[in-house]
């Protein structure tokens, strides 16, 4: 049992009200919580906005409805069975749903960096147990007995002598009391809705194929439009001609339109995208305006560099051959180190742009008015969205109103809410409702890419094969990828990261595990061939490195924590069996720790005609409790396929300017014939407070992978894609 | 524009519309059933699948002037009351992250299994491999297949 405060300077995190027709409501904020022993100083004033609310009727119904996007993490089932727990109802007797949003009355409505769950744990927890206390309080009061009398159980409350009554029936009461200003949370171990597997809440309507995603809003009226934007990265719009579009049947007008904020004002950092200026052809119909958009006769010019992939290789190359002005980090003597090497090992490891290619292409639906604003659709960030259509479309922010939908995926790309935009400047243009609709073209060539990355390490190993030094010298579009304080910073006596950033003008952004998504997988790699120099086993020669980090750390600021990391390790070496020898199955590890959680994993792989599969993949988890086991495997299981996917098949290149892949036909995404056959994933049962999974489960893959492909094919992989390397999955 | 006489999901209707308009935007524009889903629009993903006399196509690259008198099924008319074999599957083995691609899916499976009652790992792979799953529940919707074909036989 925790006691927990409701209250900060004299005001409550949370409001309630009884309902008009029986039962109450409790307003509170999703992400707003006092831990016990935080300074309460540290709570900013907006998080006092109530953003989430909890329903009980008088039958007893219980209603959570969550204001936080989905876009495929599962928050919408995970964060209410957080609520209902500890208001302790039946989860039968629940119904989610996705809170009716506007930007002028909710804050913080952002899905990224797998932080949902673990921002919202404490508010959560606080909420139900604000509303239990509050029904108890107002049944002793029913009764007239102390509330010390009463327990609860499954939506039920109970008196000592054997009376009890449901929560609805009090529920009316409970509502006109007064916030109590401290409640109880469960202990852990009496959890009885956490860390059982509760399917997905939207799961029937999405296997029926009921409208919930953006590009199923329709309205009465409303047209719909495409863009058509420049074909390559430093090219601007030169001239427009279109008469032939424009006569075509459906087809209500051809513009051009911008998307530029007015001098004095700034970009909100969501607003990344490298065209401002577009052509939109809009129309009756989404097959009319697609076909409208071929007749359109468009003419483009330069107005900056065109880029190419073969220059950026290049470019990339000569920086991870330089030396950094300063370096990011320098623990020990690492030229001392190297100089009194017995062995040096220096590998280079490369990565290409990724699109992001969510199933639902970006689309948004607006209808701006004189005085009003009316946007809806599948965007991570309405609050930033909000502010930018305030200035450009010139209107105060208290009259844009933006809906978010559920989300056909986002991998990062619906942080990037300028097709939200668009549609407005183009609804405020036309004067009519309009869905805007990018066609799958539109998307992936003109992302906001996962930046190509080039990163070398050395390792300096003396003549007892202890790892001594460890270089790490990394360049990348936008920035370096190296997290100079992750492992193995602390763990090595002498230790030196430099950075180097690649200038381009091809729009590049968060992508499903930012930066770590390349990292982890060539780390692991790296790690391999270290230990395989040394003539060690691989999981015993990083424990060893762990070991070093607990015992005697290196340096003050080391972003992770040693135990919990080695702990993932054992877990994984102990469930793989690592060690025993299976006739004709390859393996490789890899470890990784970012976004609050760690993994380990093993990847089994077979020969089979000469081709590699992968017949399992096994997993161990350290993300404190787990909310919900059935998605939190989900999670982990679609986050490998995605990093095996994409290290083996994925790539965007460039030349010049122009992406030289727009559609699923020659930008390979991983299939059910290349996914692994089986996946056990095992969680670390710690008790600790919960941490994210959307993301951590797809940076270590690639590394077990490259691990298994070695000892499998004898060959290293160096360079991502794989596929280039003419290897393909069976 | 023409007017076309459909069978949707086992009701007449009647469109009036392009003759080279893709069934997925008949469906989705001027049917309004919008549980077939735009991913690609040239055939490569398989979130608009939908059935033609029970056999499985991409709607994106069906003209609605091929369609003639064959029976169209969505995932709407899938079943009745959203309880085909597959639809449970689907929720018993809480397959859905996205959600975006699922009702493709399901309806391409249908047609496997119309056509191969009892599919092996391989049989599966192989006929599911046109369909993308962004999301990565390759493993689950195997085995949400598996579970379907035992109810089903």
């Amino acid at each position: 049992m925790t006691l927990i405060k409701t209250t900060y300077d004299r005001r409550s995190f949370m409001k309630a009200s009884a309902l008009g027709g029986g039962g109450m409501m409790i307003g509170f904020s999703w992400l707003a919580s006092c831990k016990p022993g935080d300074k309460a100083s540290d709570i900013p004033k907006e998080w006092f906005n109530v953003n989430a609310y909890l329903k009980i009727e008088k039958n007893g119904m219980v209603t959570i409805m969550s204001p936080n996007p989905e876009i495929g993490q599962n928050v919408k089932t995970a964060m209410p069975m957080i609520v209902a727990e500890e208001l302790d109802v039946d989860w039968k007797n629940v119904i989610v749903e996705q809170a009716g949003l506007n930007t002028r009355d909710y804050t913080r409505q952002l899905a990224g960096g797998s932080q949902s769950i673990r921002q919202g744990w404490q508010s959560l927890r606080m909420a139900g147990a604000t509303a239990r206390r509050m029904l108890l309080e107002a049944a002793a009061k029913e009764w007239s007995v102390p509330v010390s009398e009463l327990t609860t159980d499954a939506g039920t409350i109970k008196h000592s002598s054997g009376k009890s009554m449901g929560y609805g029936d009090v529920a009316s009461v409970a509502g006109t009391m007064t916030v109590p200003e401290e409640v109880e949370l469960k202990d852990p171990k009496d959890f009885k809705i956490i860390g059982t597997p509760v399917g997905n809440v939207d799961a029937p309507k999405i296997v029926t194929g009921e409208p919930l995603f953006g590009l199923d809003v329709d309205r009465e009226g409303m047209l719909t439009a495409v863009i058509i934007h420049p074909p390559a990265f430093g090219m601007k719009l030169k001239s427009l001609d279109a008469a032939a579009a424009k006569a075509m049947p459906g087809i209500k007008d051809v513009i051009t339109i911008s998307t530029e904020v007015p001098e004095g004002a700034e970009y909100q950092w969501s607003d990344t995208n490298a065209f401002r200026e577009l052509v939109a052809v809009v129309g009756n119909s989404t097959w009319q305006v697609m076909k409208a958009k071929k007749a359109v006769n468009v003419t483009w010019e330069p107005d900056s560099n065109l880029e190419s992939s073969l220059d950026h290789e290049v470019r990339l190359t000569a920086l991870v051959k330089k030396k950094a002005k300063e370096a990011s980090r320098k623990d020990g003597n690492p030229t001392l180190a190297f100089k009194n090497a017995a062995q040096v090992v220096e590998r280079t490891y490369t990565a290409p742009f990724l699109a992001h290619n969510p199933m639902e292409p970006m689309n948004f639906f607006a209808n701006v008015t004189k005085d009003r604003a009316e946007l809806v659709g599948p965007t991570q960030t309405p609050e930033f969205m909000s502010k930018t259509a305030a200035v450009v479309l010139g209107m105060p922010e208290d009259k844009i109103d933006i809906m978010m939908t559920r989300m056909g995926g986002g991998f990062g790309r619906r942080l990037y809410g300028h097709f939200g935009i668009e549609a407005a400047v183009i609804s405020q243009k036309i004067g009519a409702p309009v869905k805007l609709v990018y066609s799958r073209e539109d998307d992936m060539t003109q992302g906001t890419y996962r930046p190509a990355y080039k990163v070398t390490y050395r390792a300096a190993l003396d003549k007892n094969n202890k790892l001594t030094g460890l270089h790490i010298r990394g360049a990348g579009a936008h920035g370096s990828p190296v997290f100079k304080d992750r492992f193995p910073a602390g763990a090595v006596d002498n230790y030196l990261v430099e950075d180097h950033t690649l200038e381009s003008n091809i729009s590049g952004g968060a992508w499903r595990a930012p930066r770590s998504n390349f990292m982890a997988g060539i780390e692991s790699a790296f790690l391999d061939e270290v230990a395989e120099a040394a003539g060690k086993d691989p999981i015993d020669f990083r424990l060893e490195l762990f070991d070093k980090a607990i015992n005697d750390p290196v340096g003050e600021k080391n972003d992770y924590d040693p135990a919990r990391y080695a702990g993932v390790l054992k877990m994984v070496k102990e469930k793989a069996n690592w060690g025993a020898n299976t006739p004709g199955v390859h393996r490789g590890v890899s470890v990784y720790y970012c976004h609050n959680s760690y993994v380990a994993q093993v990847v089994d792989l077979v020969m089979d005609n000469d081709k590699p599969k992968v017949k399992k993949v096994w997993c161990a988890v350290d993300c404190g409790i787990v909310v919900n086991p059935s998605n939190a495997r989900n999670q982990i299981e679609g986050g490998l396929i995605d990093g095996i996917g994409h290290s083996m098949y994925s790539a965007i290149t460039f030349k010049d300017g122009q992406p030289e892949q727009s559609n699923f036909n020659n930008y390979r995404l991983i299939r059910h014939s290349e996914a692994p056959l089986e996946i056990e994933t095992h969680f670390v049962d710690n008790g600790i407070d919960p941490t994210g999974l959307g993301e951590p489960g797809l940076p270590p893959i690639s590394g077990a992978l490259m691990n298994a492909l070695a000892n499998a094919t004898g060959k290293r992989m160096y360079n991502q894609p794989f596929v280039n390397d003419a290897l393909v999955l069976g | 524009m023409a007017n076309y006489n459909l069978r949707i999901n086992g009701k007449m209707t009647q469109v009036d519309v392009d003759s080279d308009t893709p069934m997925l935007w008949v469906l989705r524009d001027h049917i309004k059933l919008v549980g077939t889903k735009f991913g690609c629009g040239i055939a490569q993903c398989g979130a608009c699948t939908i059935h033609l006399d029970g056999e499985a196509v991409r709607s994106c690259s069906v003209p609605v002037s091929a369609v003639g008198a064959k029976a169209i099924t969505t995932i709407e008319g899938l079943s009745e009351n959203g309880d085909h074999p597959l639809q449970k599957a689907w929720i018993e083995h809480d397959v859905p992250q996205c959600g975006y691609c699922q009702a493709g899916q399901i309806m391409n499976a249908a047609s496997l299994l119309d056509k191969n009652p009892n599919p092996s790992d391989e049989d599966i792979a192989r006929g599911m491999n046109g369909n993308i799953c962004r999301c990565g529940t390759y493993t689950r919707i195997k085995k949400a297949i598996k579970t379907a074909a035992a109810e089903m036989s």
